[in-house]
């Protein structure tokens, strides 16, 4: 019962963090220089006031800054995200129309990098006196320290120009109308290369995470006892060391999966994959001010989301933790 | 004797062409690239290059212009002009329809021109100001009245400048909003199918065109690929068959061009001609200075700019007007890389060190390193120079504002210096809100004077005499700096054929392309 009164105090302050935000990022879009009006004429190669008053005019751009944030704030609070100015079309729809792509690339790169990461940390841990544990460690640190865009780019030349395996970029074969099992073959093979790109880097933090917090939990006497009980490695490694040592890792994906909306922007812009990341970047480039509040309302909204998730599965982890709260 | 060389000669060159000539073949959809991505492909509404590129295949205008800007029939089979100059009258081909059937008509062209485009294009709402009536005596015919001679105006019927929208659709309602924007209807070759965002945009074979067998091409897919690397390897692994202009960087180009199969050419830009431009603030600071300003151009290596960052394409401009623009006075002295005379100069104006700031154009790698060049020539005369890195929307920003000292930029110049030249430096065009105007702030009264007789002055004849004027003082005062008329060039498969034989390029290429495969 307390339990549930504190996750709904938790809701409660979710929404006073988001309402912030929305103002926040309300004002910070309008300190950026130039406003859509001047990017789309600026675009067009000529211009004069009277267009340039058109545009403004039309997008409601001429009124006074806080009627704007009025405006803006009770759509939001009656789920409206209003309309993109450039594209002419709702903010919400746009947003819906991207978000499968980013959430197969993103979702699958996470359960990729969480699944090998623990994985590979947990070899490493075990192994950590001997050749295979270092050179697991030394794999986990140069996929940490290369830039992604460069890996992006490396896969791509080897992958699909050098031996011509996999496509190179897009979410499905253009001109060809797959349907029903052949199109999610089609974009599973377009999704290899984006993905596990943007898998490498998280897969090597959760590797080294995993290890340094499992050899740390392989010092504690209830490791010793079980030990001295004559359990198997293997069932002490897994029963006794990794599942204490999950707290830390849970943290951090916990963290990355608050990024899964919009986390993606170079991996999709290599891999020219038609997600959120792409189109906030764009976005911001068109100063297109409704369309990139509506995406940071987006990730705002999954960033609160999975602290609170987060923070359940704390407890269901480590009851300590629920009783403590 | 001569005359049966003659004979011999023609019958050898007509056998000739015959050998040559190639039957095309209908069939295939061609793969390209767009970038970036338009906003919308409705012609009318967007006057970005992207949105032209799209649209110029879906929509037309009444004529089409060849690599030599010389007009060629499209909507209009036939066009005369009267002697004064005053009075174009259309004929309108007779069989043209609109993609959803209705027929199109010389009420259309009144419509487009008289109510669409004035109210929705700020360039060619400036080109019909001197248009004093439009009218339509019969279903297709089309009578433009001039206020006074304006030699460009033959000029003015392409299709991303002129495009023929539909009455039917558009009338009384909001152009801008208007549902019928998610599908473009227009007459061209080829008709809208699908756009999928962020992905592509499918065009398919318009099967009604009203010029018999034309066009060749199935359809076109216009492919999204943001990142410009990818797009280069896009078209190494086969996946498309064109990479228009400007669409790879440029230190991508030679190694593209010696790909198998692969064709290059420089054509199709002759309409838009860009001519990269310094803008240099005249009102303040050491910019204000005509001698500075004629020191920052012989300070500059142009040359080593084009042969390096642009791998030798394009021309280092003489003066004000382009090579490609009519009207161009060749008999000036170009600024030589003199930087010993820059520094002359500097000394002679007593500048001593203040700090300029170079707002460079965030168009790509060769932009930035190009920004670095100019930089570093700057400073090898004493130039105190930094640069202020910004977005797009901050370039046209601090443009719009005035709020720079040398700033990069590209201009079209539409093929006549009344469409696209003297913009840039007649002082009734100095308006602070747009980064396309005279952004300098230049005021000179002859020149202002020069540029309005020589727009309304007919025939060509006494055009001329103007315009050399005009740029005999503009190389003297230097009001902003010439750095490069851009060759872009575009690369393609050599099986795909008569892809670029138009002025505007691939703007409405695809019409006569076929594929010899």
């Amino acid at each position: 019962m307390l339990y549930a009164r504190l996750i709904i105090m938790r809701l409660l302050k979710a929404v006073i963090v988001l309402f912030l935000i929305v103002i926040f990022n309300f004002f910070l879009i309008h300190m950026a220089p130039g406003d859509p009006a001047v990017v789309m004429a600026g675009e067009a190669g000529a211009t004069d006031a009277e267009f340039l008053n058109q545009l403004r005019e039309q997008f409601g751009l001429d009124q006074p800054l806080y009627v704007q944030l009025w405006n803006y704030v009770s759509g939001i609070a009656t789920l409206d995200f209003g309309y993109s100015y450039r594209q002419q079309t709702p903010v919400f729809d746009l947003i819906m129309d991207r978000l499968p792509a980013t959430l197969l690339l993103t979702g699958t790169a996470f359960v990729m990098s969480l699944g090998l990461g623990i994985l590979a940390g947990s070899m490493a841990a075990a192994r950590a006196k001997k050749l295979s544990g270092s050179l697991i460690m030394a794999l986990a640190l140069v996929f940490y320290a290369t830039p992604l865009f460069w890996v992006a780019l490396m896969a791509v030349m080897l992958f699909s120009v050098q031996l011509e395996w996999l496509p190179a970029y897009g979410y499905y074969t253009v001109g060809t109308d797959l349907t029903g099992f052949a199109l999610v073959l089609d974009i599973g093979q377009h999704l290899i290369l984006p993905a596990t790109t943007l898998a490498l880097f998280s897969m090597a933090v959760y590797t080294r995470m995993t290890r340094t917090s499992m050899l740390e939990a392989s010092q504690q006497d209830y490791v010793k006892t079980a030990r001295a009980k004559g359990l198997a490695p293997g069932v002490i490694q897994r029963r006794h060391i990794l599942r204490n040592a999950l707290l830390p890792i849970i943290t951090l994906a916990g963290l990355q999966a608050g990024q899964m909306v919009g986390g993606a922007i170079l991996t999709e812009t290599v891999f020219a994959w038609p997600g959120i990341g792409r189109l906030m970047f764009e976005a911001l480039m068109q100063r297109d001010y409704n369309l990139l509040l509506g995406i940071f309302f987006f990730s705002a909204a999954l960033v609160i989301a999975f602290n609170i998730i987060t923070d359940l599965v704390y407890g269901l982890v480590d009851p300590r933790i629920k009783e403590s709260s | 004797m001569k005359k049966t060389l003659t004979l011999a000669i023609t019958i050898a060159s007509l056998a000739a062409t015959y050998a040559w000539a190639e039957e095309p073949r209908s069939g295939g959809v061609i793969n390209t690239v767009i970038q970036p991505e338009p906003p919308g492909i409705i012609a009318g509404v967007h006057q970005n290059a992207p949105t032209q590129t799209v649209s110029g295949n879906i929509y037309e205008s009444l004529l089409r212009y060849d690599t030599d800007l010389n007009p060629m029939p499209q909507l209009a089979r036939d066009w005369t002009v009267s002697e004064d100059g005053l009075t174009y009258t259309f004929y309108l081909h007779e069989d043209a329809t609109w993609h959803d059937g209705e027929p199109f008509t010389s009420a259309d062209v009144v419509f487009s021109t008289d109510v669409y485009l004035r109210e929705m294009n700020p360039r060619t709402r400036t080109i019909l100001s001197h248009v004093k009536s439009i009218e339509a005596p019969d279903d297709h015919t089309v009578v433009f009245t001039l206020k006074n001679a304006f030699g460009p105006f033959i000029l003015a019927f392409e299709a991303g400048t002129m495009p023929m929208m539909p009455k039917h659709i558009y009338e009384n309602t909001d152009f801008r909003t208007n549902e019928a924007n998610n599908h473009p209807i227009g007459t061209g070759p080829f008709k809208f199918e699908s756009w999928d965002r962020g992905r592509v945009i499918k065009l398919v074979k318009n099967e009604d065109y009203y010029e018999e067998g034309l066009p060749y091409l199935d359809g076109i897919n216009w492919h999204v690929i943001p990142d410009a690397s990818s797009r280069a390897v896009a078209y190494e692994n086969g996946t498309i068959d064109v990479l228009p202009a400007n669409s790879v960087e440029n230190f991508d180009i030679p190694r593209l061009s010696k790909l198998d199969n692969t064709c290059r050419t420089e054509q199709g830009q002759e309409y838009f001609s860009p001519f990269a431009m310094l803008w240099m603030n005249n009102r303040e600071g050491p910019t204000a200075d005509k001698r500075f300003r004629q020191a920052v151009m012989y300070a500059l290596d142009r040359e080593f700019v084009r042969d390096v960052l642009w791998n030798g394409l394009g021309k280092v401009p003489l003066s004000s007007f382009g090579s490609n623009a009519s009207f161009q006075n060749d008999s000036l002295p170009p600024y030589e890389h003199d930087p010993e005379r820059a520094r002359e100069l500097l000394d002679e104006m007593g500048y001593e060190g203040e700090e300029i700031r170079l707002l460079p154009i965030p168009y790509g790698e060769t932009w930035v390193r190009w920004a670095e060049a100019v930089q570093q020539n700057l400073q090898e005369v004493g130039i105190n120079v930094s640069t202020q890195s910004t977005d797009i929307g901050g370039w046209n920003q601090r443009l719009a504002e005035w709020d720079y000292d040398l700033a990069f930029t590209y201009l079209f110049q539409y093929g006549d210096p009344a469409l696209g030249i003297s913009r840039t430096y007649i002082s009734s065009n100095i308006a602070k809100g747009s980064p396309w105007n005279n952004v300098e702030g230049y005021k000179n009264e002859r020149v202002d004077e020069l540029f309005d007789l020589a727009a309304t002055a007919y025939p060509d004849k006494k055009r001329e005499e103007y315009y050399h004027e005009a740029q005999e003082i503009l190389h003297d005062e230097v009001p902003v700096g010439w750095l490069l008329e851009l060759g872009f060039p575009t690369l393609y498969r050599c099986d795909v054929k008569n892809l670029v034989t138009t002025g505007i390029g691939l703007n409405d290429g695809f019409k006569n392309a076929w594929f010899d495969r």
